[in-house]
Parts: structure tokens; sequence; C-alpha cells
């Protein structure tokens, strides 16, 4: 018994320090994103980054109505089970705040033998919105990694045939062209609603899952010179103010020009729609484009193109920021932090981030973004340049979830279940995003 | 003659000591249960109390921070809160009325099949595939067979003159219906096995005596087959009321609780405050007032079923 007692006691010693010693030596990472089409370009990436080192990179997908559920499961759980993730501009807050992301701060700012930085080589509005918080506090949890924002993507052919255009001119007085306003935007979509024929004028955001909806009204809500808060953080006046109520009606009113089903879409449905030809416009975001200029994917693709976000009625412009971040996992060991440094560090080059563009990435590099190849490597390139210039954000502080349930499930009930007036929805939405932020200490 | 004692006071000692290291048969049976307590206590037992005890704290579990003690504040909130209470509202139509029509088509259907005839084997058993589908599946086709535009369900009710083309999950009036008529679908046959187990067990001199006294089929369904099948028929409506009460997948899988907060029921509401807002104090609240009511309403139909055992 006592042999045995020692024996147990050596083989656990071994199996610790043995186990310790392989911890050191890095053989795979593990990046965490949501389950789409830039994932699996990451994944490409990945691969060559394994080529180079010989460090396997596993990008572990999870689709997007469960992937916050997710990655927050594993953050209360202080799991390890991803060592680098993307995550949403919006969880920046409650990361930071809750000890989640590793402070990044240093490695971004730090000089190397050129004198560049890592925050040098990206836009500032993406450092800003996927990496700082607080804003404007100049410290960094993430590196820009896939930029993005709404788009729209439209019928060329519908646009420029002669009849067509011969009969808008008539029915609203001025050419059919690209919209340069929502208020055109409006007309077009109203225009080329033909129900008997199957066709709608637009497909929009609707759904009800996550952010989707509220992404959707923002595009207009900001260009409309509505805002979430004033700078102080007031709500009460601000996001129930006439411009947000007019967004809304506008938002309402593009939704019944939409084909019917649309009551939960996203990204995927606006896709269908528009390659199974129902709709004349959709919006979505760049990072699902490139399934439009697929071929065999979509039958129109030769007569398909993309515009940015239109002005609203005093010419502000603004759309919708999406993309993501790339964080580093606060809980895992210093060998894994430093390996996932060396990962970031080498995806931050412009070489790489050229080739991240160049299979598919939206990268937030300034001199690959301003490329001439950049720019014409794909027919939304350009217009994914220019709005990247006048995106905005929803709110990224740690209550973000709460403010956003409230916006999802007002907007949806109004837009989709024609519940209320737009004036009673905004109303109701400020007062309960007046009564969270109050909840949660912001107006002590 | 101290060789052998000596040798037969060794073995005695063996055998004392041999006897000690065996286990008492209790203590045995107690070692093979073991394993099976550890898992009720850490997976049942355990989560039960301490979110008990969360429910009267301010807890977040992904903030980093400990519990903070504050009393009945989460249940004042949720109690007196309108939301909660429309939650509530569209968890019980949601409940009333799918309980309801499962009762009605389950029993139609085993009085259908209660005899037998050529092809009833495989016709009950294609009426119990529904039930035996995920749920979440099942929830993702009938969103596409609710479809407005080429879904087959308007298909079909446009021939009864009802506008061809309603938008059953966005319409707000409509989608508890829709998730209503999905529920029915799938869990009918539940209702159908157990009334089915329930008619088969009723003696056939009941009916022969009824009819040797020309009790009408109306008077034998009222006075025979119903009450006979009573029990079990509560038993059924009993599972499929607390099931209503923790419906969540069909719900989120059909509208998400959509449109707006049309088909929100507490679980819904449960899943965004635990999982959305990380208001695991609340939501640990929120589970106990659940759990207390699905309890109230239980102890209802038992004790109707006692009377109907009784009677």
């Amino acid at each position: 018994m006592k042999k045995l007692s020692i024996g147990l006691i050596l083989v656990a010693l071994v199996v610790m320090f043995g186990g310790a010693v392989q911890a050191q030596e890095i053989t795979e990472l593990n990046i965490w994103w949501a389950e789409w089409d830039p994932a699996g370009y990451l994944q490409q990436i990945g691969n060559e980054y394994e080529a180079e080192t010989g460090i396997k990179v596993n990008v572990v997908q999870t689709p997007w109505g469960s992937y916050y559920g997710r990655v927050t499961t594993e953050w209360a759980a202080q799991g390890n089970a991803f060592d680098m993730v993307v995550g949403d501009s919006q969880w920046l807050g409650q990361a930071v705040t809750e000890g989640h992301y590793a402070d990044l701060t240093e490695f971004m700012t730090t000089a190397n033998d050129d004198g560049v930085s890592i925050a040098d080589t990206v836009t500032p509005a993406t450092l800003s919105y996927y990496g700082e918080y607080p804003a404007g506090s100049a410290s960094y949890y993430a590196y820009p990694t896939e930029g993005d924002a709404n788009g729209f993507a439209y019928r060329m052919d519908l646009f420029e045939d002669p009849e067509e255009m011969a009969a808008f001119e008539t029915a609203y007085g001025y050419p059919l062209a690209v919209p340069q306003t929502w208020a055109e935007l409006r007309d077009i979509a109203e225009f080329f609603t033909r129900p008997d024929d199957g066709q709608y004028g637009v497909g929009v955001y609707t759904q009800i899952d996550y952010d989707a909806i509220t992404m959707g009204f923002e595009n207009i809500f900001f260009s409309y010179g509505a805002d979430w808060s004033d700078a102080d953080l007031n709500v009460l006046g601000v996001v129930n103010s006439p411009e947000s109520v007019a967004a809304l009606e506008l938002y309402r009113e593009l939704y019944t020009f939409a084909p019917p089903g649309t009551n939960n879409a996203f990204f995927a449905e606006m896709n269908d729609l528009f390659v199974n030809g129902q709709a004349a416009m959709v919006m979505n975001y760049f990072a699902f484009f490139p399934a439009l200029d697929n071929a065999s994917i979509n039958p129109y693709r030769d007569v398909t193109g993309y515009f940015s976000m239109p002005a609203g009625p005093d010419g502000d412009r603004f759309a919708a920021l999406g993309g993501q971040g790339m964080s580093v996992n606060n809980y895992i060991d210093d060998a894994r932090k430093q390996a996932s440094l060396d990962f970031i560090t080498w995806f931050a080059t412009e070489e790489v981030q050229a080739r991240w563009a160049e299979v598919g990435g939206y990268t937030c590099n300034i001199n690959v973004l301003q490329s001439e190849a950049f720019l014409t490597q794909t027919p939304y390139n350009a217009a994914f340049a220019e709005s990247m210039t006048f995106v905005k954000d929803f709110y990224n502080i740690p209550e973000f979830g709460t403010l956003l349930e409230s916006a999802q499930r007002n907007l949806h009930a109004h837009i989709v279940g024609g519940e209320g007036t737009a004036q009673e929805t905004m109303d109701n939405m400020a007062a309960e995003i007046d009564e969270a932020l109050a909840d949660a200490g912001y107006f002590d | 003659m101290s060789t052998t004692s000596s040798t037969t006071a060794q073995v005695v000692n063996n055998r004392t000591a041999v006897a000690r290291r065996q286990m008492s048969d209790a203590a045995i049976t107690r070692l093979f249960i073991l394993p099976t307590i550890i898992l009720l206590i850490v997976m049942n037992i355990f989560p039960l109390i301490y979110s008990l005890f969360l429910s009267f704290t301010e807890y977040s579990v992904i903030a980093n921070a400990p519990p903070v003690w504050v009393g009945l504040e989460n249940y004042v909130d949720i109690l007196t809160d309108t939301r909660f209470w429309h939650h509530f509202a569209v968890t019980g139509r949601y409940a009333l009325a799918s309980v309801a029509l499962q009762t009605v088509v389950g029993f139609g259907l085993a009085m259908l099949l209660r005899n037998k005839f050529k092809g009833s084997p495989l016709i009950t058993t294609l009426i119990l595939v529904p039930m035996m589908l995920s749920p979440i599946v099942v929830a993702k086709f009938w969103e596409l067979i609710f479809s407005p535009s080429y879904g087959i369900f308007n298909y079909l009710i446009g021939f009864t003159g009802i506008n061809p083309n309603t938008a059953w999950l966005g319409d707000s009036t409509l989608a508890l219906w829709a998730v209503v008529i999905v529920d029915v679908w799938m869990w009918s046959p539940f209702v159908m096995l157990l009334v089915l187990a329930g008619l088969s067990a009723i003696p056939e001199y009941l009916y022969e005596a009824a009819s040797i006294d020309r009790a009408s089929g109306w008077f034998q369904f009222r006075r025979i087959t119903l009450p006979q099948v009573m029990p079990l028929l509560l038993i059924a409506v009993l599972f499929r009321t607390i099931e209503a009460f923790k419906q969540f997948d069909l719900v989120s899988g059909l509208t998400g609780g959509g449109p707006g907060d049309a088909t929100q029921t507490v679980s819904i509401r449960l899943y965004q405050l635990a999982f959305g807002d990380f208001d695991t104090g609340k939501a640990s609240a929120l589970a106990y007032i659940v759990l207390v009511v699905i309890i109230a309403v239980s102890n209802l139909y038992i004790r109707a079923l006692n009377r109907a055992r009784e009677g």
C-alpha cells in the first residue's frame, strides 16, 4: 500500500511537470468567430500561418444568432477554449470592464524598428470603433480585423432599362439612378414593388435575434440626424427626437416594399431575395456581397451593382458599422497570449493584410484600403471604402445587451408587427434605455 | 500441539482480518449508488439550492464579481414590472389554447384509432412521428411552411377563402396562433397515445350492458368512455401544461419571441435575462416564480386527478 501510494504520487508529479513543460510548446491556436464567409477567409490566412510557422490555426465558427451566447458562456467559465476571439464592437465595454480581454495597448502602440506601430497601420475610425475602450482613451483591446458596414446591392438591368427609366421619371419627376437620398431610395422601392409579378422594391433587415433590425434601422436613424444619446448619455428627447421618429416611419415604409415573409430576415435572406430576383435592391453588410459576385450563386451577377448608404434630408450620411476586432483571451496562460500576439503581429503586416483583402477579408489597413488593387478588386470594394469613412456604431458600454434588447423588441414590434405609432415606439424605447442607464448608475 | 495452536490462531486472525476488510452488503449497496447520488447532487440539488440563493442577489455570472445580497428586490422588480405580466399573459394564453386543442385533437384521434382496421398500426406510427422530431427542426421547417410567398399552409387555407398571403409569423395578432398550431401538430399524438391506453383498458362488458339498456352513443361516451379515460387524460393534460409553461425551443425557432414581444413567453424572457442581459440574479428569481406557478397549476390537476380516480 505504501509503495502504491508513492508510485501514484510519482506518476502525478511526472504528469504535472511533464504537462507543464508540454504547455510551453504552442502547436495550435484557436480563434473563435461567427459563422460567415470572412471566418472562412481567416481560416485560409491561418493555413498560411501554419505553413510559415508550423502552428496550426483553427477558426471555430458559430452562427451569428448564438455567437454572443457561446462566447459569454466561455467568459463565465473563465475558459480557455479560445486564444483569440473576433468579437463584435459592441462587446468591447463589457469585455474590458469585466476583464475578459487582454490589454493590447502597449502591444499595439509600440513602434517597430521602422518606427511604425500596429495602431498606425489601421484607419483611425476602425481603431477607435473596433479596438478602443473607453472612447478616446487610447486604450486598445482588439486589432481591427474585419472592417464592415451596411451597403446596398441593386439590379442594374432594372435601373438602366429605358422603359423603366422613362416610367420612373414620369411618375416621380426625376431620373431613375442610384439613389443619393433616402427619399429617392423610398421612391425607387415603391416603383419596383409589383406583387403580381413577384417583384418587390427592396429588402431590409428585420431579424429579431441579436442586432439585425437595429443595424438596418441605424442607417436611416443616423442619416436623419438622430442619435442614441447626447454627449452626456442623455437619451430622453434624443432617442425619441422628431428625426428618429421620421427615420422609423421611413424604415417601416421600406418594409412594406419588401417581399412578404421577410419578417425575420438577415444577411442570408437578403442574398436569397436578390438571387431569386424578388427584390430590386437589398441592404446587406459588404461582407456578404462576395456571394452576389459569384455567378454560380447569383444569376444576376453581371447586372449587379453596389452603392453605399444614401444621405438623409440634411445631407448627413452614415452607415451602420459592422465588422469586428481580434482580441486575446485574458484567461489563457502567458505562453498562449504571446503566441496569440505573435499571430496578430504577423497578421497585421501589410503583405498579409493585402493577402487578407485578396481572399475576401475587409482589411482596415490604411495602405491596402487606398491601393488601386483593393479598390478595383471587386465591384463593391469602392463602395465599401467610401462607407468606411462615415460609419457609426451602437452603444459599446457594458450594458449594451440590455439596450440592444430594448431596441430590437420595440423596432420589431412596430416595423414588422405594426404595433403602435413610430412616436410611441421611440418614446417607449427612450424610456427603457433611460431606465437601464439609470439603473446602471450612469446618471449619478 | 503448540504449532497446531499457533497455526489455528493465525488462520483465525487472517479470517478476522479478511472479514474486517470485507464490506457489509449495505456498504456495498451504498457504494454502488454513490456515483448516482453524487451526480444528482452536483447536477440537480446543488444548482437548485445555489440558484435559489442567487435569486436573492444582484449577480452576473460573467462580471467577475461576487453576488451581492439584495433580499427580495429581484422578486419585487419582476412582480411589479408590467412587461413580465405581459410575458405571463402570453404564456398563459399559449398554454391554454395549445393544451385545449391538443386534448381535443388527441382524444379525437384516439377515438378514431381505438378500433383496429387495416393499416391502423402504420397510421398510428405515422401520427406519432411529429413528437419524435427535434423541436428546433420542427420550428425551422414550419417557418418555411408558414411563408406567405411559397408556404403550403397559406396555399391550403387559400381554398377556404382566407387571405392566402397572410404573414402568420409576421403579424402580432396571428403569430401566437401560429406557434399554437405547430405545438398542437407536434404534441397531439402524445395525448392520443395516453388516451388510447385508457380506451383499451375499458372493459367491453360496460358497453354491452349499456347497449342492452339502449344507451345512446353520446350517453355511453359521457358515462363510460370519458370517466374511464379521465385519469390518463388528466395525466396527459398535466404533462402538456407543464411543458407549455416551459416552452422555449419552438417559440425561439419560429418567432424568436416576435413580432416585438407578441410571442415572448416567460421562457424566452428568462433566456434573454440570463444569456442576453446576464442578470443572473433576476433570471434565477424569474425561474423560481415560474416553478411556483407550475407547482400551483400541477396541484390543481393532481386534485382533479385524485377526484377522478375516486369517482
